[in-house]
């Protein structure tokens, strides 16, 4: 059972005392989060920090190495792609699809799931029945096939690409967030906003939702990696972010022809997903330590 | 039992259900299936033809009818692309697939059992550190650059791997271990940390007050426990392999079912695709009910749940 937060707590303007704060950011994982905020920087900061177009083909400028190798040069620093495109402009654009993605699906889906999962929990019964057999046989589907599927009858686009994650996405928050409602229902001020006439809306949203935001900021959190590699997977496979856009899956399969004479085409955009995927990941694990010790199955 | 499985075997059935529904509306909702499932210069005749066939001028309810009799005699249609029935494609490419998965299912065990129990053993040492950082990188790396870096290293810079098709043995080792590498990495985690609880148990203790060798103690009496938690989630890492595998086969153009429909994806060879997915999520949907009644064969704790 989640442990209920102490409501002065969560209420604006009442801050925590500066050396508190001073000691959380220094336990704070600082290497994960230095690489997220280098991450949305980029993408918001794109067209600022790049002196290159990334979709303008160079055929004379294909395949330049990066600096530090022979014929390299430092104003294309990682070198240039099969079309003579800089690479790291594209990675820096890449930033800003990844995010995008991330952003809108984990929003939508875990949004939706958020409301399922405080509505089955919350009304229990045929409700809870019912939204939970379809939590789980989204759950039962592969993301990757669905997606795949998805993408193939509407097109490949942003847009379906957010679409197709968002569907199988907000089953795992609804299950994960009923069965934290669950527990709180138990509890004594449940009972009391009842009596105090509280609405069911009120209830779920003022006393529920607070109460298992610990736990949906850590699987938010720990999400985001999960659904940048699904992004790249499918824009791998070819049906994700269509080209030219720079997505970083589609620039690894475009770079996969040349493994053998220009490795900076594939290793860039691979060393991006891993960092930025990493990153997430180290900072879930540990947001989840410090919110939710005993929530460690999720 | 009876009634855990019934109930699981429902889900299941209810699940594939909802994914061919799913697909049908889909495919019917957003356009003609009939242009999806011809080349673009077919022409009005041919239209006309597919339509018929697939019951196109019928109600909706009498086309999932033809829809689910097709998938169920196993006729998907013929390839756009090679004109061949997609489900002679398909014979081919399956065993090799299912090779690629088996192979990498022995990798995940052979290495993620030592693994996790080592790392649990010597807690806080450099083998730990190791392990761990070692799990942490799995999921994080993507598994087609993970195989792209492991073609750039052993067939181009060192030449000591094929880097594609099949054949011997060796052309095993880079797909089977790119494709188990995440799986070996989440199971290592979950291993250690249920392996830790164990160790902490009064039946450890007894064991041990038993004057049992610590050899035995960890791989018999703690190991078998904590695998439980492994087992649980058996249905998923199998998912997991089968979902991964797709993309493992285009990096090593591997004949599987996986390189199948990429080429599907390229080409817009929708029959192929719809066949491959429905065949995999079926698969899927199939192992990891397999796997929970299994478990819950093992474990009476689930089944009375």
């Amino acid at each position: 059972m989640a442990k209920v937060i102490d409501t002065a707590a969560i209420q604006p303007g009442k801050a925590k005392s500066w050396p508190k704060i001073f000691a959380a950011i220094k336990a704070a994982p600082f290497i994960p989060l230095s690489i997220i905020v280098v991450f949305v920087l980029a993408a918001i900061l794109a067209d600022l920090v790049t002196f290159h177009d990334a979709y303008q083909v160079s055929l004379r400028d294909r395949l330049i190495p990066p600096f530090w190798q022979d014929g390299g040069s430092l104003s294309h620093p990682l070198g240039t792609d099969p079309l003579g495109r800089d690479v790291l402009t594209r990675i820096i654009y890449g930033a800003r699809i990844s995010i995008i993605i991330a952003g809108a699906a984990l929003a939508f889906g875990g949004g939706f799931g958020t409301l399922v999962g405080l509505t089955a929990g919350y009304y229990g019964g045929k409700i809870d029945t019912i939204l939970m057999r379809f939590a789980d046989i989204t759950l039962a589907f592969p993301l990757i096939l669905f997606a795949i599927l998805l993408v193939m009858v509407l097109g490949p686009s942003m847009m379906n690409v957010i679409i197709a994650i968002t569907l199988v996405l907000w089953a795992r928050y609804a299950r994960v967030i009923r069965g934290e409602v669950l527990g709180l229902m138990q509890r004594d001020f449940i009972a009391r906003a009842r009596v105090s006439g509280a609405s069911d809306w009120r209830i779920m949203m003022r006393h529920l939702l607070p109460n298992v935001m610990p736990t949906l900021i850590v699987l938010l959190t720990l999400q985001v990696g999960w659904v940048i590699i699904v992004e790249a997977s499918l824009s791998f496979l070819g049906a994700g972010i269509p080209p030219p856009t720079p997505a970083w899956g589609g620039m690894l399969a475009e770079g996969r022809e040349y493994v053998s004479t220009a490795w900076w085409v594939t290793t860039a955009p691979g060393v991006a997903i891993m960092l930025v995927v990493l990153a997430f990941n180290l900072c879930g694990d540990w947001l989840r330590e410090k919110l939710d010790p005993k929530q460690r199955s999720i | 039992m009876q009634r855990y499985i019934v109930r699981r075997v429902g889900e299941a059935v209810l699940a594939l259900f909802a994914l061919s529904i799913i697909i049908f509306l889909m495919v019917r909702l957003t356009g003609d299936p009939a242009l999806l499932m011809l080349p673009p210069d077919a022409g009005a005749d041919a239209l006309e033809d597919i339509r018929h066939s697939m019951g196109l001028d019928k109600p909706l309810v009498a086309q999932y009818g033809l829809f689910i009799r097709d998938y169920a005699t196993g006729s998907f249609g013929d390839s756009l692309r090679s004109k061949t029935p997609v489900s002679d494609l398909i014979k081919d490419r399956l065993p090799n697939s299912l090779k690629l998965v088996g192979a990498a299912a022995v990798i995940v065990l052979l290495i993620s059992i030592p693994l996790g129990v080592l790392s649990a053993v010597y807690k806080g040492t450099w083998i730990d550190t190791l392990a761990t950082g070692f799990a942490v990188l799995g999921q994080a790396i993507p598994v087609f650059w993970l195989g792209i870096l492991m073609i750039q290293l052993f067939t181009v810079k060192l030449g000591w791997l094929p880097s594609s098709g099949m054949g011997g043995l060796d052309h095993y080792v880079m797909p089977a271990f790119a494709l188990g590498f995440f799986t070996v990495a989440a199971i290592q985690r979950l291993l250690r940390s249920s392996m830790l609880e164990a160790m902490d148990s009064e039946y450890i203790k007894l064991a041990r007050i038993k004057g049992l060798s610590e050899f035995r103690v960890v791989w018999k009496h703690a190991l078998r426990n904590s695998l439980i938690s492994v087992i649980t989630l058996g249905g998923i890492y199998i998912a997991i392999l089968i979902t991964l595998g797709i993309l493992v086969e285009v990096v090593f153009a591997w004949p599987g079912m996986g390189r199948l429909m990429f080429q599907g994806i390229v080409f817009r060879d929708f029959p192929v695709v719809q066949a491959v997915v429905l065949i995999s999520a079926g698969i899927v949907i199939f192992s990891s009910l397999v796997v929970d009644i299994a478990y819950a064969y093992l474990d009476p704790r689930i089944r009375l749940q």
